[in-house]
């Protein structure tokens, strides 16, 4: 099974991370992807562009945008066997970094049966 | 007891089976580098699983629940040692002493912490697919110790009886304690034979998921998935060895056509027919990615293992986009390859559809007629199936009907032998119109 999980900007400022937790993220992110679980990660600009298709019109606003709170500022996709487990990193990741808040869902691919099918 | 609280206790229940997943091969290893028993490591892991689930739902779970089960299972560890005298007698013959009687479960194990854990790891790998073990026992052993499964859960996904199981889990662990199985990673002329045992148990589990010999399911995804993880988990602890990234390499591609190879039905789809757009893209690029650090590894670059041979063909088929532009002639020169480095009759066959697409049918015919009367084919239901698809393709459709009827018969997969079955009914068809445009 495959998560996304979304860390989302709450607003809070944590600092700048230092040194002990930067190893320990590295220490952390090398033994998933070793295990395999980590398939890719990555941190977000915080604005981007937004895009909005309506009546056949594609409209493209550059940012920033005022609504930044919720915004995603970074992902991990994971391959884990079971939800509990993608919770399970999740707690390992946030006992590193500390304060923050995310989402995790499910990922579907072309063919997997969708939830509710 | 409330709604709520039933709902707290099994969402902690969730989380101890997840935790376990994760910790279970890292607690077992810990713990085997103490007492320097497999057998008795999982036995005092489960003791520490057991005090969790007796805990946790009370108290929640701990803040680092995997270093509080390493802990236990230390604790439990080194009361067992005091009780048993000739334990601690073989611990101090390698050199492990506890050193005063009150020596706590922490100094003792602080001793030995120097060491990373990834080491045992390797060690608990190479102890679980020893050769000493027959191998369904090595598989269960390996499910059991390296992917944290219950023996349950083995057990159905192998659909052998939860006892049958059991029964090998505790013969496998006896024989390994009495054959003297050392914990080590072996070393020298030793590790090549003993890392092909390591690879083909985990290429038999993903194989099983993959092409379930049995049952209903075409695909048990599941089994894939720990196939997977644990190749993965072993080119992380190996690296330097060229054949394991190629065992990953070759799961990791035929992983990323799981979605395009069962149709609507449940039915399989072959390769050529697959819809290519299905295939997983990121596996794809994973399975690319092994595939150059097995080369990488291979240094001195020496011949090429079968395990890099095989991938090396799945990468063949990944860089096609249609089917049309798979290249055959390099697929069966790789099987060429292959059947020299790692002769059996299963390549042989392979080598055969790979020659009669390259070099057409009446050429791959000739290498499958060669294997008629091979024993270990007698019952193997790929023979007669390759066999019928050529005859097809060479316009003699009574004898393909024959030989996919013989196939349908062999096969024991359920949605495998319908499709069979149709091709020697399209097969049949075919046979009756030429007789009756003969007739006309």
């Amino acid at each position: 099974m495959r998560f996304l999980m979304m860390t989302t900007d709450d607003g809070s400022d944590g600092g700048a991370p230092d040194e002990k937790m930067m190893a320990e993220m590295g220490a952390f992110i090398e033994e998933l992807t070793r295990a395999g679980s980590l398939l890719a990660t990555g941190g977000l600009e915080p604005d981007g562009v937004r895009i909005k298709s309506e009546g056949g019109k594609v409209t493209v606003t550059d940012g920033p945008f005022t609504e930044a709170k919720e915004a995603v500022v970074g992902f991990a996709l994971v391959e884990t066997r079971t939800r509990e487990e993608a919770i399970e990193l999740s707690k390992r990741f946030y006992s590193i970094v500390g304060d923050g808040q995310g989402v995790i869902k499910q990922v579907f691919g072309p063919g997997d049966p969708f939830p509710g099918q | 007891m409330t709604d709520t609280e039933t709902g707290a206790r099994t969402g902690t229940h969730r989380a101890i089976d997840a935790v376990w997943r994760l910790e279970s091969a890292r607690i077992i290893a810990g713990l085997a580098r103490l007492v320097r028993d497999v057998g008795l490591a999982e036995e005092l892991a489960q003791d520490a699983l057991v005090t969790a689930l007796e805990q946790w739902p009370e108290s929640g779970v701990p803040e680092n629940p995997g270093a509080w089960l390493m802990a236990v299972g230390k604790r439990r560890a080194i009361d067992r040692i005091r009780r048993d005298q000739t334990l601690e007698r073989k611990l101090e013959e390698i050199g492990h002493r506890l050193e005063t009687a009150d020596e706590s479960a922490e100094d003792f194990a602080a001793v030995l912490e120097d060491e990373p854990i990834e080491d045992d790891i390797l060690r608990l790998v190479f102890t679980a697919c020893h050769p000493v073990l027959p191998t369904p026992s090595r598989v269960a052993l390996t499910l059991r110790m390296l992917g944290g499964l219950a023996t349950d859960e083995i057990a159905r996904a192998f659909l052998v009886p939860e006892t049958t199981v059991a029964q090998r889990i505790v013969r496998a662990k006896r024989t390994l304690a009495e054959a003297g199985v050392p914990f080590e990673v072996p070393a020298g002329e030793e590790r090549a034979g003993r890392l092909s045992s390591v690879l083909e148990v985990i290429y038999l589990i993903f194989n099983e998921g993959y092409a379930a010999t049995a049952g209903d399911d075409w695909v048990r995804t599941d089994l894939c998935q720990e196939a997977l993880r644990l190749g993965r988990l072993l080119a992380g602890l190996a690296p330097g060895e060229a054949e394991v990234h190629g065992l990953v390499a070759l799961m990791e591609i035929q992983a990323s056509r799981t979605r395009a190879r069962t149709g609507p039905k449940g039915e399989p789809v072959q390769i050529l027919d697959q819809n290519r757009g299905l295939w997983d893209q990121l596996l794809i690029r994973r399975g690319y990615a092994a595939l150059l650090r097995a080369e990488k590894a291979a240094s001195p670059p020496g011949p090429p293992g079968p395990y890099v041979l095989q991938a090396a063909i799945a990468v063949c088929h990944a860089q096609a986009r249609t089917a049309e532009e798979t290249d055959w002639e390099r697929i069966a020169t790789l099987y060429g390859i292959l059947a020299q480095r790692a002769p059996s009759p299963v390549v042989e066959l392979n080598r055969a559809v790979a020659v009669g697409m390259a070099h057409g049918p009446e050429k791959g015919l000739e290498v499958v007629d060669a294997l008629r009367g091979e024993p270990s084919l007698k019952s193997y239901h790929l023979l007669p199936s390759v066999r019928g698809d050529l005859l097809y393709k060479l316009g003699r459709f009574a004898e393909a009907r024959a030989e996919f009827e013989r196939a349908a018969s062999l096969t024991r997969n359920g949605p495998e032998q319908v499709v069979l079955q149709e091709r020697a009914a399209a097969a049949a068809e075919q046979a009756s119109g030429e007789q009756s445009a003969e007739r006309a």
